[in-house]
C-alpha cells in the first residue's frame, strides 16, 4: 500500500541566502512491532525508516525513523535559500515503498 | 491557516455568548459549560489551532478528496448531489444525530454518511472507525467550526434522548460509575494525568495523542465503558447513538470545534 497522504509547509519564494524553515507531515501508523492485538497476537511492525529531502538535485535533510518514532511523523527543519530548484521529500517504509512530495522554492534577489 | 485561527477564535467567542444567552430553566438538561478543548495544556491548544501541526487536518484532507470522489454503481460522489461542501455542509454537524425518517432511525454524522453511501451512491457503506468514514465525518464536521450545536431532542427523536439520558445516569461496570459521576459531579477535576471533561463531543471526530489517531466519539465512549470495566456496545449501536443525542443536547450552544486534539 502507498503511503497515506503527506503535507508540507514552506515559504514560496526566498531571497538568495534566507534561512528557510520547513515543516513536513506524513500519516503514518508507525506500528512498533512491540504491542499486541486483543488476542494477544503480536501487531507486526510496520514503520517508515527513512525521510529524505533533497533540494536541487542535493540532500539538505536525513533522517532515519525508529520504532520509538510516534505515529504521524511531523519533522521541522531549515535550509539555506541558494538557488531557484525543486524540493524532493521521501518517505521510504519498511517495505521499500516511498511516498514522494515535491514543491518548488523559488529564490528572487 | 489565520482563517483556520479565526475560526476557532469565533467558535470560543460563540460558546461564551451562547453561555451567557441561555435562558435559565428552558431546558431541564444541565448544559455542559464548555468543549473538552478547554482542558488542553497550552502545547495542546496551539497544535489544535494550527492548521498545519494538527494531525486532524490529515485526515480532513482524505475526507476533502472522498467527497468529490465518485464510488458505488450509481456513479455518484458526495459532490454530485450536495455539490461544494463548504457551502452545503455548513451547520450541519450542529443539527446531528438527527431522526431520520425514511429509514425510520436516529441518524449521526458516520451513519448518515453510510446511509447516503447504500441509498443514493449504491456504494458498499464504510466499516465504522475506518479512516475512510472519520475522514469524511472530519470533513463534514469541519464546515460547523464554530456553529452552536443545536439538536432536536423533540418527536420521534424523543424516545432516543430519554433513553440516552437514562443510560448517562445508568451506573455501570465493574466500578460501579454513572457517566454523570464523572462528567457532571467531577468535571474539571483530575484522573491521573488528566482533567475530566463535561462530556461533549463538539470535537470529534478528534485526533487523540493516546490512540494515535483520529477516532470517533462511540470509540471515545467504548474507551470509556473499558475505563469503568463495563461491557462495550459496538460503534454505532442504538445505545450508544442515544447517548450521543443526550451529550449533543447538553452541549447545546457550544462551538463545534473539529477536528480537535485529545490527550
Amino acid at each position: 500500500m502507498a503511503l497515506a497522504p503527506a503535507r508540507i509547509s514552506m515559504p514560496a519564494e526566498a531571497k538568495k541566502g534566507e534561512i528557510v524553515e520547513i515543516k513536513a507531515l506524513v500519516r503514518h501508523v508507525m506500528e512498533t512491532g512491540y504491542r499486541t492485538d486483543n488476542r494477544g497476537q503480536p501487531i507486526p511492525r510496520d514503520i517508515i525508516k527513512s525521510f529524505t529531502v533533497t533540494y536541487a538535485g542535493e540532500e539538505v535533510f536525513g533522517m532515519e525513523l525508529n520504532p520509538g518514532v510516534s505515529a504521524n511523523p511531523y519533522v521541522i527543519f531549515t535550509t539555506v535559500a541558494t538557488e531557484t530548484g525543486e524540493l524532493v521529500f521521501t518517505w521510504t517504509d519498511q517495505k521499500g515503498a516511498a511516498t514522494v512530495e515535491r514543491k518548488l522554492l523559488a529564490v528572487v534577489g | 491557516m489565520n482563517a483556520f485561527r479565526a475560526a476557532i477564535g469565533a467558535g470560543w467567542l460563540a460558546a461564551l455568548t451562547a453561555l451567557s444567552v441561555v435562558p435559565a430553566g428552558a431546558q431541564e438538561v444541565p448544559r455542559a459549560p464548555v468543549s473538552g478543548s478547554a482542558f488542553l495544556s497550552q502545547e495542546l491548544k496551539a497544535m489544535q489551532a494550527d492548521a498545519f501541526a494538527n494531525p486532524g487536518v490529515l485526515w480532513l484532507e482524505e475526507g476533502e478528496r472522498l467527497w468529490s470522489a465518485v464510488d458505488g454503481k450509481a456513479g455518484k460522489s458526495c459532490q454530485s448531489c450536495h455539490g461544494d461542501a463548504k457551502q452545503s455542509m455548513k451547520g450541519v454537524a450542529a443539527r446531528y444525530p438527527a431522526f431520520d425518517a425514511a429509514s425510520g432511525k436516529l441518524l449521526n454524522l458516520e451513519l448518515r454518511i453510510n446511509d447516503c453511501r447504500s441509498r443514493r451512491m449504491v456504494a458498499e457503506p464504510y466499516r465504522y472507525e475506518t479512516n475512510e468514514l472519520l475522514s469524511l465525518t472530519a470533513y463534514i464536521a469541519a464546515q460547523s467550526r464554530g456553529r452552536p450545536m443545536a439538536v432536536d431532542v423533540t418527536g420521534p427523536a424523543a424516545p432516543y434522548f430519554e433513553r440516552g439520558k437514562a443510560l448517562f445516569s445508568q451506573r455501570q461496570g465493574q466500578l460501579n460509575l454513572s457517566c454523570a459521576q464523572c462528567h457532571v459531579d467531577r468535571a474539571g477535576q483530575r484522573l491521573r494525568g488528566d482533567t475530566i471533561s463535561h462530556g461533549v463531543g463538539v470535537g470529534y471526530p478528534v485526533y487523540r495523542i493516546e490512540w494515535q489517531s483520529a477516532g470517533s466519539l462511540h470509540r471515545r465512549l467504548r474507551a470509556c465503558a473499558f475505563g469503568v470495566r463495563a461491557e462495550q456496545a459496538d460503534s454505532g449501536s442504538p445505545d450508544y447513538l442515544s447517548l450521543e443525542l443526550y451529550l449533543a443536547k447538553r452541549a447545546e450552544g457550544l462551538a463545534i470545534d473539529a477536528p480537535a486534539i485529545r490527550k
